[in-house]
């Protein structure tokens, strides 16, 4: 099997790092573009030169964040003294270069190459999902000849059998044009090595070989990067064309990350989700769950007010019942007895309210259902809980410490990015907790906690590596930051993101959280993780959105009356005495905060379905009926009130660097046994579909997940080695 | 014909002076001649001379007038009739006639349409709504289309976009209907209507193939 490699992109980038090590400035060459003079760094490629004039050269197989592989032959331009044209993706730019990329030597090549194209390629746009947003039809009509050679009478077409790669990718291989985005995909980031190309010439084909499940969490990212129909979504199979849809920015809340995501919708329907490009978060790139979970929020929604009648059922009601019900308890409920719990998906907005709500009632007792610790400074100081160096980070780290979490699962572009930094620089990636697969080689710790003590000793090779690293990272998951143990462990993590960091520029200490919501409710002053509900009988437990079974029937008094708010039938919802329906991310504007501490802001493709309200809004409710009404009531007001208690809530996009990283060490507890098992949860990729309440709906992720677990029995399926380029 | 004979008689009777005469008294080599156009407005009555007056008076005491009017009435006695007895008669239409729609099928009896929604992109009235899935053999059809027919306005782009002749417009321009809901056109209506009219549907497009 032919991997195509990215010779030419490691020669750039070996070429930038020496010019990066170098004490002068890489000189730069002088190039003409159209007649136009342009100085550029060498070892830029023709057309990147051409990207930063503005002329746009087309191309197929030739993709920003992939290596170069040259094969599609659509970039060709003129470059003067050179007898033929020269394709302009994978030749570097020399000093005097005089290009022409709109003679009409070179669009005839283009004309050539794109009806050489368009020979093997199936007119079937009709019936293709990708018509409307297809390169090839782009550039078909704007570079194509209007008539062609081909008589299939006598020549026939190309045609070849689809490949089963799963349940989430549709394949039609006739429409493949050879581009070879896909390999490189899978082989670069994705890290499924068994994706390749078969066949030379005419008979090349695109595949794993033998039927295989394309086994890898970023899966999706083919369908965006295939330039033609070949790789399509199945959930999204046949459903619109792209000029018939609206969309709308928004943030995926389906990890920590807070990927930038574009929702597709029409007609009040939401129908895909493509990934938005953020450099700083996610690349290009989406997780598939960020992709394919949305079908989830179209079944077991929550859609009027229930209340749970005399028979222990639950019962429709109508809002003003529900309200004045909740009211009621709200009001008569001693406030010590009191007590709220959000989930993980919610927004910045509606969790600011229901805490506004709950010292209304001279109430503090609102938490998360993530746990965190509390002593060792704990949710007091910024800087203890959040991705302090910020994810783009990681390209620059050398020394990369992972301590109780599982990146790929837990927030599969952040594991992009480590993998990227392992194949294009000497990065040292140590890992304490379980021994996964990850999409790269690692030094292994062990799974327990106390490696860290060894580390902080010195002792082990490991401890060398991240002691004379220049930029070394420690990426801690929330999993493991629980409990007594936890706390130790954040100030023993602290101790040594001192060691390692002291006069770097780097904070070291990066938490990654697993939750969208978390980083929002740790920063307006939400207590992490329910132990206070077990240490007082609680009498009224409002539910927001709290699906993860952290506090059940049993850990409340037993007259306890329980409220739950969100958008799904599950966990949180069976043991409610009254339902609110509330709203989904993509049914409501609010702010994320993603585990750098980042506020970003997602905006509503679709309405909420049937009674379901926008969760502040349900809550401003509450607190009116029940006689205390907060001072907001629209958009505007509660973001000023946002503004009030942390106006970095506001400054979307930037990322709030979080001071006192000394001050955090001074309150670290040190002292203490860290000795425990801090394997993340999420090992193998079928645990990773399915892990909160819209992917444990969702038909999809589960297809997938049955399909990486019959994928664990094939016995095709090889057991990857992970080499740097 | 008959018109035309009785017309040369009466204009040979009572014929009066051609306009343009009448009009272009003064000598043409002193005015310079612009233009070719013609005056069609209302002649004048008389040249201005006496004996134009006299021609007038005689017209007028004698109803000359009346009687070609009569002329022209028994000239049309000989004619044949220009209407046709609708509905039990009708003109003769194009095969390019744009009329009532209809979604075809193919021999098998499969639906042509394949839900590319090229025709509810170009429709200018944006008639027509188009909702699809993969059928479960794995094929692209639609679950829902619609035509808005009081939307319409019959300028046939939608047959025109289709890739594989499966809306087109036929011949029929007979649905009336009492209410505005019966002109709301959903996929089993027009999939009736293609079975209905096939036969003229299949001709009018063999007839136009070569045009296309």
């Amino acid at each position: 099997m032919h991997r195509v490699g990215g010779q030419l992109v490691r020669g750039v980038k070996a070429q930038q790092k020496r010019s990066l090590s170098a004490a002068l400035p890489p000189k730069k060459v002088e190039v003409f573009i159209d007649g136009k003079s342009l100085l550029v760094d060498p070892g830029m490629t023709i057309l990147q030169a051409c990207a930063l004039v503005g002329v746009d050269i087309p191309r197929f197989c030739y993709h920003d964040r992939l290596s170069i592989a040259g094969n599609c032959r659509m970039c060709l331009v003129e470059v003067e003294k050179s007898v033929k044209p020269v394709a302009s993706c994978a030749m570097p730019v020399m000093n005097g270069m005089k290009v022409k990329t709109n003679s009409d030597f070179v669009r005839k090549a283009r004309e050539g190459v794109m009806e050489f194209m368009l020979n093997n390629h199936p007119l079937d746009c009709p019936i293709c999902d990708q018509g409307g947003e297809c390169d090839l039809q782009d550039q078909a009509v704007a570079f194509g000849s209007d008539r062609g050679r081909l008589q299939s009478r006598y020549d026939g077409k190309r045609a070849l059998e689809d490949k089963n790669i799963g349940p989430l990718v549709k394949t039609v291989m006739t429409r493949c044009i050879q581009c070879t985005r896909c390999v490189r995909f899978a082989n670069e980031v994705a890290a499924f090595p068994d994706f390749g190309t078969t066949g030379r010439g005419q008979d090349l084909q695109i595949g794993t070989y033998v039927e295989k499940f394309f086994a890898s969490e970023l899966s999706g990212n083919i369908i965006d990067i295939c330039p033609v129909g070949a790789l399509t979504s199945k959930q999204y199979a046949f459903t619109a064309r792209p000029w018939e849809t609206r969309k709308t920015e928004s943030v995926d809340v389906m990890d920590g990350t807070g990927s930038n995501i574009v929702l597709s919708h029409r007609t009040g329907e939401l129908l895909r989700v493509i990934p938005k490009i953020n450099d700083d978060i996610n690349e290009e790139w989406i997780g598939d769950q960020s992709r394919f979970a949305v079908d989830g929020l179209k079944v077991q929604r929550l859609l009027t007010p229930m209340i749970r009648g005399a028979d222990g059922q639950l019962k429709p009601a109508s809002w003003e019942e529900a309200l004045f019900t909740v009211a009621a308890k709200l009001r008569e409920t001693p406030a010590e007895q009191k007590a709220a719990v959000a989930g993980g998906l919610n927004d910045v907005e509606s969790l600011v309210a229901l805490k506004d709500l709950f010292n209304r009632f001279n109430s503090e007792n609102v938490m998360t259902e993530e746990e965190f610790p509390e002593t060792s400074g704990g949710s007091d100081l910024r800087s203890n809980y959040v991705f302090n160096d910020g994810i783009a980070s990681v390209e620059s780290a050398d020394a990369i410490l992972l301590v109780g979490t599982n990146p790929r699962f837990e927030a599969p572009t952040l594991n992009a990015r480590i993998r990227k930094s392992f194949l294009y620089s000497d990065v040292q990636i140590g890992v304490i907790g379980a021994e996964t697969e990850l999409t790269y080689e690692y030094d292994y710790l062990g799974a327990s906690a106390k490696a860290i003590d060894d580390i902080l000793a010195g002792k082990g090779d490991f401890a060398k590596t991240l002691n004379s690293a220049a930029t070394p990272l420690i990426i801690v998951g929330s999993q493991a930051l629980k409990g007594e143990s936890g706390a130790v462990l954040l100030g023993k993590l602290q101790q040594l993101a001192e060691k390692l960091g002291n006069g770097k520029q780097v904070k070291v200490l990066n938490v990654l959280q697993r939750w969208a919501g978390q980083t929002g409710a740790q920063d307006i002053g939400y207590k992490a993780g329910t132990s206070s509900i077990r240490k007082t009988p609680i009498k009224f437990l409002y539910l927001l959105g709290a699906d993860e079974g952290k506090v059940t029937k049993a850990n409340l008094d037993p007259s306890a009356f329980v409220v739950y708010q969100g958008h799904h039938g599950d966990a949180g919802a069976e043991m409610a005495d009254v339902i609110l329906p509330g709203a989904a991310y993509t049914e409501k504007e609010g702010t994320y905060v993603n585990t750098e501490g980042r506020s970003q802001r997602a905006y509503p493709a679709v309405s909420p379905p049937g009674d379901a309200r926008v969760d502040w809004k349900i809550i401003r409710a509450v607190s009116e009926v029940a006689g205390k009404a907060l001072p907001y009531s629209d958009l505007k007001e509660i973001r000023q009130r946002l503004n009030e208690i942390a106006p970095h809530l506001l400054r979307y996009r930037d990322l709030e660097p979080s001071p006192f990283v000394k001050q955090a060490l001074q309150l670290a507890q040190t002292s203490g046994s860290i000795d425990v098992d801090v394997s993340p949860a999420l090992r193998e990729l079928s645990d990773y579909y399915q892990t909160n309440v819209i992917s444990r709906n969702s038909r999809s992720m589960a297809q997938a997940k049955k399909a990486a677990i019959e994928n664990k029995s094939n016995p095709y399926a090889e057991e990857p080695t992970y080499a740097r380029l | 014909m008959a018109l035309k004979g009785v017309a040369v008689l009466t204009k040979g009777m009572f014929g009066r002076m051609p306009a343009q005469l009448a009009i272009s008294s003064v000598p043409s080599n002193t005015i310079q001649r612009r233009s070719n156009y013609k005056f069609v407005g209302m002649p004048n009555e008389t040249d201005g001379t006496v004996a134009g007056d006299l021609n007038y008076g005689l017209h007028t005491v004698f109803f000359t007038e009346l009687f070609r009017g009569f002329g022209v009435m028994l000239g049309h006695v000989f004619m044949e009739p220009a209407t046709i007895n609708y509905p039990f008669e009708k003109g003769p239409l194009s095969s390019r006639f744009r009329g009532e729609h209809a979604l075809r099928r193919y021999p098998s009896g499969e639906e042509r349409c394949i839900a590319c929604k090229l025709c509810e992109a170009i429709c200018p009235a944006q008639a027509i709504t188009i909702e699809a899935e993969t059928r479960p053999d794995g094929s692209r059809r639609t679950t829902r289309y619609d035509i808005d027919m009081t939307k319409c306005i019959y300028c046939g782009l939608c047959q025109e976009a289709c890739p594989v002749d499966a809306i087109v417009e036929g011949p029929n321009f007979e649905y009336s209907t009492e209410t505005h809901e019966e002109l709301l056109y959903n996929k089993e209506k027009l999939l009736l209507n293609g079975d209905r009219w096939e036969p003229e549907l299949a001709s009018n497009l063999q007839a136009e193939y070569l045009y296309r």
